[in-house]
């Protein structure tokens, strides 16, 4: 469903997504667990479902993290090329599919920032001008899926603190003890609202438990 | 810190530790149910944000992941260890430790190392954690040189629990092989790592290397973890001296 953008009710798909010549909203989203299966074997055509099925939350987030669409994709395929080669290693009683996916993709993407900035040593003033606040700010991006209208109220519920520490920390990028110093919290507390950010977000949507 | 580790299980879920945090809380994950269950809930919690981020990517990024997948094939799935013959080499007497084996397969054919569910990261960072390790001020060093040249080294630092691996000029493992890292505790070699590809790396050590009594590296399938040695032993250094 990630994949469609917003069409007038009773609209014609007129080009037909390319790759899903069948493609549905909802109903259609493949079953992700029997892909990954699928692709431990060995199956490419699978894993070609499983990319359409992902690719705009991979490149998504990807994007979000590194801001550069070349660099996004880059991080991506090389995530991609990490799933296909684990995807027989995916244990479904330890975790969603997508979320074994876009763990792997996170940590990539982030791998990417902190590297790049290393290389730059861009300093803190730096860091201060580019806080990413505005959760939605990518229009591009901005789909009107009613999964992502569900996490945005969710999120609308965390407090402030939680809502900038855990956005600064995934989108960002940031660490936790750089979160503390960007939001002026007390060492270490960065953390503990990082945590309870997510552990209210979880409950919320009622996953993961 | 051992009281406030359980604390560092959201800011992990996102990649917001620093990589010495990071391993130390991996360490502490090993060990502790139930942050590994709190940490699995927590990931699927983080992976729902990227439901306001979806965007369309170009088709050009289709062909390529594709095309690049269909020269890699999928990794084996991790089976349950089978009832194999115990290992040679393991537990090390003694005996064995003080006489230094040495064995460096000459082949340099292309190694394929799995990156498994944990992913070896070497940061240009300033302070990366395998420099903190080397810098730190009671930093031990061992240094085993091979014939022909290469070397390798174990860093340790007790203070910060940690050990790194420097190698240069390693020849590459046999085809199919990898070199693996292990840190000896008590008669127990526990698994510690797998070599990255190439002659000169630098790795960041699993596990406690505060209580271990030394490292050994050993030339393992490629793609497998196994629990214990089962192959040849490359290297062996002492912490006692």
């Amino acid at each position: 469903m990630d994949r469609l953008r917003p069409v007038a009710d009773g609209a014609p798909s007129e080009e037909g997504a390319p790759g899903a010549p069948d493609h549905q909203p909802d109903l259609a989203q493949p079953d992700l667990v029997e892909l990954l299966k699928s692709c431990g074997r060995g199956d490419e055509s699978a894993f070609a479902r499983l990319y359409d099925a992902t690719s705009a939350r991979v490149v998504g987030l990807a994007l979000r993290v590194v801001r550069d669409r070349a660099q996004a994709e880059e991080v991506a395929q090389e995530a991609y090329l990490d799933i296909w080669k684990n995807s027989g290693r995916f244990d479904e009683a330890l975790g969603s599919p997508l979320g074994w996916m876009l763990t792997i993709v996170h940590r990539k993407a982030v791998d990417r920032v902190r590297s790049a900035e290393a290389a730059t040593r861009r300093d803190a003033t730096y860091h201060h001008q580019n806080q990413p606040v505005e959760h939605d700010s990518t229009a591009e991006a901005a789909t009107a899926s009613l999964e992502a209208r569900r996490v945005r109220q969710a999120l609308g519920d965390l407090t402030q603190v939680q809502r900038e520490a855990l956005e600064l920390a995934y989108f960002g990028g940031y660490t936790h003890t750089e979160v503390a110093t960007m939001l002026e919290l007390p060492v270490g507390t960065a953390k503990t609202r990082i945590r309870d950010g997510l552990i209210r977000l979880r409950d919320t949507m009622g996953v993961g438990s | 810190m051992t009281g406030d580790i359980h604390a560092l299980s959201g800011a992990y879920a996102v990649d917001a530790l620093d990589d010495i945090e990071r391993a130390q809380f991996e360490r502490h994950l090993a060990e502790c149910p139930a942050c590994t269950s709190e940490v699995a809930s927590l990931r699927e919690a983080s992976a729902l944000l990227a439901e306001t981020t979806t965007t369309t990517p170009s088709a050009e990024l289709r062909e390529r992941v594709l095309a690049g997948i269909s020269t890699v094939r999928p990794l084996p799935p991790v089976v349950s260890p089978p009832a194999e013959p115990e290992a040679t080499v393991v537990p090390l007497e003694p005996r064995r430790r003080r006489r230094i084996v040495t064995f460096l397969a000459a082949a340099a054919a292309a190694v394929v190392v799995g990156t498994g569910g944990v992913v070896w990261q070497q940061h240009s960072d300033q302070t990366s954690p395998t420099d903190q390790v080397i810098q730190a001020k009671d930093a031990e060093r061992f240094t085993k040189t091979f014939p022909g040249g290469a070397t390798a080294t174990v860093y340790r630092s007790k203070q910060l629990h940690e050990a790194v691996v420097v190698t240069h000029d390693m020849p590459a493992a046999p085809s199919g092989h990898a070199y693996a890292l292990w840190l000896q505790q008590g008669d127990v070699m526990k698994p510690a790592g797998v070599m990255p590809k190439g002659s000169d790396n630098e790795v960041l050590l699993h596990g406690d290397a505060a209580s271990a009594g030394g490292v050994g590296i050993t030339v393992e399938a490629a793609g497998e973890e196994p629990p214990t040695p089962q192959g040849d032993v490359v290297a062996l250094f002492s912490f006692d001296t």
